[in-house]
């Protein structure tokens, strides 16, 4: 067990959990630290750590910014919420990784907490 | 070495722009990353507070050997309270930006958390300067 944390790929995960990425699969090589859940951009920015998960329900560019400054490992956007070609090629620009997750926030960050820790 | 950049109020999608391009050549110079976070992070909400809150404003960026000081000059409402403004929670944001996840109230406390000095002043009906400095 200790050998796939230390190895665990946001790849790996996306496919354990059936999440799908929006942005470039061949890019999901990041190993996530934690995750860290919030819709505020500034309690994001000042709470987050890099190499973190951000599990949001946000959708427009300014995410990408954020993640980018932060360095966190991927966004996580939940509840199916549509994620515009703009934004994604931002990411894309920013090495900014972007995953769809189609549950609602409760039941990702709980799939999330669950695979993390284990 | 200095740096300028326009900031456009109104402009949410090129919020961000100046702040990563400051990061990149503090990249450039092996600035220690912990610094470089702490720099991104100020400087990120200094640059949307002019995009939320302003109508247009100017950074300089100014990079020695031992420190970065930035200052940006905008031209808005500015701020009737500065000791108001400073407390966390505290936002006159829109609804509009509020729904974009902006308006928790946390940009100056990030900013004043994250920097070694920082000086906000303010011409309410004119405009608001910020200067802030990061020591490496
Ligand atoms: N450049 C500015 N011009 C005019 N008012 C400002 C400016 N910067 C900050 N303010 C005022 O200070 C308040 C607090 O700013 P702060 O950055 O802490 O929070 P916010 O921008 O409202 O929300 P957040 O930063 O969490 O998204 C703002 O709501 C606004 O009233
Ligand atoms: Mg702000």
């Amino acid at each position: 067990m200790l050998i796939k944390m230390e190895t665990l790929t946001l790849k790996q995960l996306v496919d354990d959990l059936g999440f799908v990425a929006l942005t470039d699969e061949t890019r999901l090589n990041r190993t996530p630290e934690s995750a860290y859940v919030s819709d505020l951009l500034s309690d994001v920015m000042g709470k987050a750590k890099e190499n973190m998960i951000w599990v949001t329900s946000q959708a427009h560019k300014n995410i990408v910014a954020v993640a980018s400054l932060k360095e966190l490992s991927a966004i996580v956007v939940v509840n199916e919420r549509k994620v515009s070609q703009d934004v994604i090629e931002q990411a894309e620009k920013e090495n900014v990784n972007i995953i769809a997750s189609e549950r609602a926030a409760f039941e990702t960050v709980g799939l999330l907490f669950d695979y993390l820790n284990s | 070495m200095e740096m300028q950049f326009h900031i456009e109020g109104g402009d949410f999608s090129g919020a961000g722009t100046a702040s990563s391009e400051v990061k990149k050549v503090l990249k450039q110079l092996n600035i220690s990353p912990m610094i470089i976070r702490r720099i991104a992070v100020a400087l990120y909400e200094a640059e949307v507070n002019v995009v939320a809150h302003a109508f247009s404003g100017e950074m300089t960026v100014n990079i020695e050997s031992d420190k970065i000081q930035i200052c940006i000059v905008d031209e808005g409402p500015g701020i009737e309270d500065i000791e108001q403004a400073m407390q966390e929670g505290f936002s006159t944001a829109s609804d509009k930006v509020r729904e974009m996840g902006f308006g928790a109230g946390m940009g100056l406390p990030n900013i004043k958390r994250n920097t070694d000095e920082m000086k906000l002043s303010s011409i309410p009906g004119k405009g608001t300067t910020i200067e802030i400095i990061v020591k490496f």
